[in-house]
């Protein structure tokens, strides 16, 4: 080796360390890594409602309130319904924590998915980051449906599609094989916050938004399973496989439910995209009156344990 | 080798220009990532019950209050409240956002953003810069004293995250771009996360998170991840997103004064 190579050698030697304490310098970007356990940490009411009819602020279509007043929980035992309640969407509306790896490409080691882990019956949901291209739209569906993603600076926004028919709002409303979902993940620290806008031609009137929000927490409740198998629950739906339980047009039972607990006018109840407006409230004021104080389901800090009644002796060991 | 060098020397210029880079910093507005101003709409699409209509005494269900916060709660009474003068409690910085109406985002100064409501009338102001923060004995008011920051993506985001090459004729990437709005909100009077006496106390902080997003629609929305933390009343912090959806105009805008019933 000649002394003008000892002396390249040398220059990119200094070069590469400079290079790398000046990169060095630039703060890392932590807050796109989303790989760990996030315990499911909203306090809103996405999946949940005790009455059977509760579309409060769900912009569904006229065909969207017809279809969610026909549904009947039985249904859900039809071995095709089974799976229904599994489609992206319950990631807003369904109680479970997220595991979330990421599969990078052995070779390059770029991303190539994010991986959202199974949750009982839910199926493992991918997010494809390596640009394949979107199946076609006379692909099969699946209650997972499709789903791929990109960054937009520290952002990951992902498109869901090809998912089938589904709950949107635990038993109570769907959206049909042709919705959208478009999730917005925003990690900021150790909070996640999941952003989803779903939008159906069919049963939807403009688009539903809810929000997720997770906290990293390595001792989240995780049960990761796989997906949804279907099975026979009820004879009757076994022998009669052509009896789809359903309630007709103005039959539903529970219609008047919500309006009876909490005051609220039926045409409220019943949804549409005005609801969820801040002006829809001077719509329903003269109709509103405040309900007598809250006796059950009213939340509150857990009960304290009752104590130990006097003269029972020494406690058991 | 040359190849090494070049890439190596490049990197450095680049950090050299980088660090002496003259002149003053720009202004927080001028050096916003992400543009808030406008008018925005709130979506109410979660938590109907509790937010457009004023719900049951003693309907707590989904915060995560303490029993010291029950028996406050228990003894709400909106008449006390108005006659008192303080038909605003559930209108401070901590349940404003969740208050169904419209924000109208305007800069005040190149270090100042405000944000106006028409529900409840009441205006908050984040304060950007190294000497944020209130002024001793200030009187802690609905809205507090907001320090705010940008927060924007970096460019070297570590390379196995780094989305794979797209095939030809498929649209590229994002590059960097976009940013949030950190808020800390301290300095309040006490008031009301929930209209129907819900409390929260002067010693509570509220972090906020503020992204918006533009869909292919032209539709732009806008996310606040929103934490509580209040030990006085809190078992744990409440965290919330509340989404908004951007309006061409102030057509809508609706001037309406905080009502203690409604």
């Amino acid at each position: 080796m000649g002394s003008n190579s000892v002396f390249r050698a040398v220059v990119a030697r200094v070069a590469l360390a400079a290079a790398a304490i000046a990169l060095a310098a630039v703060p890392m970007l932590a807050e796109v890594d989303f790989t760990g356990t996030w315990a499911k940490k909203s306090q809103n009411d996405n999946g949940n409602a005790r009455e059977q009819v509760d579309f409060l602020g769900m912009p569904l279509s006229p065909d969207g309130r017809a279809k969610a007043l026909s549904y009947n929980i039985a249904s859900l035992s039809a071995t095709e319904r089974q799976c229904q309640m599994y489609t992206p969407f319950y990631l807003f509306v369904g109680p479970f924590s997220l595991q979330i790896t990421s599969d990078l490409d052995p070779v390059t080691q770029k991303l190539v998915a994010w991986k959202i882990a199974g949750w009982i019956d839910r199926d493992v949901t991918t997010i494809w980051m390596d640009g394949r291209p979107r199946p076609s739209e006379v692909a099969p569906h699946t209650h997972g449906g499709f789903t791929s993603g990109q960054w937009e600076g520290d952002t990951l926004t992902a498109v869901a599609t090809h998912f089938k028919l589904g709950d949107i709002k635990r038993h109570r409303a769907m959206s049909s094989d042709r919705a959208t979902l478009t999730y917005r993940f925003h990690r900021h620290g150790d909070l996640l916050t999941v952003t989803g806008i779903l939008e159906d031609p069919v049963y939807l009137a403009e688009p539903y938004v809810l929000t997720e929000m997770f906290k990293l927490d390595p001792n989240a409740n995780l049960l990761p399973l796989t997906a949804c198998e279907p099975i026979e629950e009820l004879p009757s739906l076994h022998q009669n496989p052509g009896l789809v339980p359903h309630y007709l047009p103005g039959k539903n039972p529970f219609v008047n439910e919500a309006t009876e607990h909490y005051n609220i006018p039926l045409e409220a109840v019943l949804g549409g995209p005005e609801t969820m407006y801040p002006e829809y409230r001077k719509k329903i004021k003269d109709k509103y009156v405040m309900p007598p104080p809250c006796k059950e389901g009213c939340g509150g800090p857990p009960t304290p344990p009752a104590p130990a009644p006097a003269g029972r002796g020494a406690p058991p060991r | 080798m040359r190849r090494a060098i070049v890439v190596a020397l490049i990197a450095c210029a680049g950090a050299a220009v980088g660090a002496q880079r003259g002149g003053p910093p720009p202004s927080p507005k001028a050096a916003a990532p992400i543009d808030l101003t406008g008018y925005w709409v709130s979506i109410v699409t979660q938590d109907w019950r509790w937010r457009m209509v004023t719900p049951a005494k003693g309907d707590y269900l989904g915060i995560p209050i303490n029993a010291d916060a029950k028996r406050v709660a228990d003894t709400w009474d909106p008449a006390k409240d108005e006659a008192a003068g303080e038909q605003c409690r559930s209108y401070g910085a901590p349940g404003l956002m969740s208050v169904p109406g419209r924000l109208h985002i305007t800069w005040q100064d190149d270090t100042t953003l405000k944000v106006d409501t028409d529900a409840g009338m009441q205006t908050r102001l984040f304060h950007f810069g190294p000497s944020a923060g209130p002024a001793p004995n200030t009187p802690r008011s609905w809205q507090g004293y907001s320090s705010a920051t940008w927060q924007t993506p970096r460019p070297n985001v570590p390379t196995q995250l780094r989305p794979a090459p797209r095939s030809a004729g498929q649209e590229p990437p994002s590059g960097a771009r976009g940013g949030t709005l950190r808020a800390v909100t301290t300095n309040l009077r006490p008031g009301y996360l929930r209209k129907n006496g819900v409390p929260y106390s002067a010693n509570a902080v509220l972090t906020e998170y503020w992204d918006v997003y533009k869909r292919p629609s032209g539709e732009e929305w806008l996310t606040i991840t929103t934490q509580i933390e209040d030990p006085q009343y809190l078992r744990e912090p409440r965290l919330i997103a509340i989404p908004f959806k951007k309006e061409p105009s102030g057509a809508k805008w609706d001037p309406t004064p905080c009502s203690a019933r409604w």
